[in-house]
């Protein structure tokens, strides 16, 4: 929108520029429609996050990969980020939006330290933060392209949520985001709905294993490579970036698409 | 995608690529008012597109001891919009010493909802409840606050499957009463939940976006008795206050395919 009225054509109202003197060149250019770079677009982007609740917590897997367009650009960054001792977030889309909502959280972690009193945020807290923070942005029309997990554990509760670039959030004992919630979340729902409290962690990392390699076989955007971060009441844990198991040996037996003779 | 458009420059132009800051989540809500009595019912899935985002959402919200409101359309809208109105009612709690009567909160939802009115909150709301009077009420609203009191309204992914339904069950549109006799200006109690879960069994069969849960809140005027609940499973009752009016909420199942 162009606030100048001397933009907007003939002044209507012989009071604002009467004769009609004032040059075109000189009128003052709309400060709001340049300069501000809003809506972007994702550049280096993650993959799915995959999540779900077991017996004593949360579990949530991502792989390594940051990509560049359809380039594995970066493959040793690492996508899950603790927050405080009792929570995790996971993120997909944007990554240097993620690592901009990372520095946020470390910062409001730190002025709740400094607050000391006696209170610190848990997952359900860290929530509703990034809930209000990712609406507020899509309401300006500048959203952070992100989905992202939230994962927890703290005072004997499981918890476990999404929230995106819309603001968009619900909650489910099995989460998946971006080709995850097609291929993955399928898979999730079958092992772990009506098992959330019998799963035990090993379980529970296999579960989230296997889901990670049919996500590694199908999703041209991911690589070989994941993490897992396990929250229970013992506090968080992210672990080493693991390698899958795959087998391709299949593909010798594959007949009808190149250049076989025979 | 990214896409470019050539300027008359000759040079491409990067193209500013569209933000949609709205979505659709599916789902449906359902309200109907009785003599006494006011019943407001929503269904729990969540959805965007073919997927299912959660199986249990919650569409309808306890504002006060005798007003609910229910949402559909948007749901980050619709949750941002219900906090603002119990914010909203807080703040007349702390200024009067009592809770807002339902018209007033119906007046309230409609100025906060034409307030956006160029960046509308894309939610349809039914709010249900007990009137001063003790008359049970229904207001409904689009999305930029007009609004009615009506006897019953369904909103959402099945609107068009449901009210056609509630227009021949409750105002009994295309009947003719029997000789002598007249059509009741109000249903009981008991035949208008019977109503609410065949609407929401009938909806899950027919449409993708609605299934999973079932939730229906009862408000009862004061004085009335709540004894026909004693039939129902599943009920819980929500009154926080002695004597006034009373409300409970009837958690079913619905199909999850």
């Amino acid at each position: 929108m162009d606030h100048f009225p001397t933009n907007w054509g003939r002044p209507r109202n012989d009071t604002i520029d009467p004769y009609g003197t004032y040059p075109i060149h000189q009128r003052p250019k709309d400060a709001f429609s340049t300069g501000i770079q809003r809506t972007q677009h994702p550049i280096v982007t993650g993959t799915s996050v995959l999540a779900i609740k077991f017996k004593d917590g949360v579990m949530m897997a991502a792989d390594n990969l940051a990509s560049y367009g359809s380039l594995a650009r970066f493959r040793d960054i690492q996508r899950l980020h603790p927050v405080g001792d009792n929570t995790v977030i996971g993120a997909g889309g944007d990554m240097s939006d993620f690592q901009y909502l990372q520095s946020i959280l470390d910062e409001l972690m730190v002025d709740e330290f400094c607050a000391s009193d006696g209170h610190t945020l848990g997952p359900a807290e860290v929530h509703n933060y990034l809930s209000e923070l990712m609406y507020a942005r899509r309401s300006k029309m500048d959203p952070l392209w992100n989905s992202l997990l939230v994962g927890g554990f703290k005072d004997g509760k499981r918890f476990l949520a999404y929230v995106d670039l819309l603001g968009t959030t619900y909650a489910s004992s099995t989460l998946a985001t971006g080709y995850g919630a097609y291929i993955a979340q399928p898979l999730l729902r079958r092992a772990v709905e009506g098992n959330e409290d019998t799963l035990t962690k090993e379980e529970a990392r296999k579960i989230l294993e296997q889901s990670m390699q049919v996500l590694f076989y199908r999703d041209a955007r991911s690589i070989d490579q994941f993490q897992i971060a396990t929250v229970t009441a013992a506090g968080v844990h992210i672990s080493e970036a693991r390698k899958l198991e795959t087998s391709w040996s299949f593909a010798e037996g594959i007949r009808g698409y190149g250049a076989q003779t025979q | 995608m990214e896409h470019s458009f050539a300027s008359p420059s000759g040079h491409p132009q990067p193209h500013q690529r569209h933000f949609n800051p709205y979505s659709e989540n599916g789902g449906t809500i359902l309200a109907i008012a009785g003599a006494n009595f006011s019943v407001i019912a929503g269904d729990t899935r969540q959805s965007e597109g073919y997927s299912i985002q959660t199986r249990y959402a919650p569409k309808v919200f306890r504002l006060t001891d005798k007003a609910v409101l229910a949402t559909n359309g948007f749901a980050a809208d619709g949750n941002m919009f219900v906090k603002k109105v119990r914010q909203r009612l807080e703040w007349y709690r702390h200024a009067h010493s009592k809770d807002m009567p339902i018209r007033a909160i119906a007046r309230l939802i409609q100025t906060m909802l034409y307030a956006r009115r160029f960046f509308p909150y894309y939610v349809y709301n039914i709010l249900g409840g007990i009137e001063e009077d003790g008359s049970g009420a229904v207001y409904s609203f689009d999305p930029v606050g007009s609004y009615e009191r009506e006897a019953c309204r369904a909103a959402g992914a099945a609107q068009s499957l449901v009210q056609p339904f509630l227009d021949n069950q409750i105002y009994f549109k295309n009947q003719t009463p029997a000789h002598g006799t007249s059509h009741p200006a109000h249903l009981p109690l008991d035949h208008v939940l019977e109503l609410v879960i065949d609407s929401f069994t009938s909806a899950t069969e027919r449409h993708i976006e609605v299934g999973d849960g079932l939730e229906i809140y009862v408000v009862l005027a004061k004085g009335s008795t709540p004894q026909v609940l004693d039939r129902w499973q599943g009920v819980t009752e929500m009154t926080t206050t002695q004597d006034g009016e009373r409300m409970f909420v009837i958690r079913r199942n619905l199909k999850r395919d």
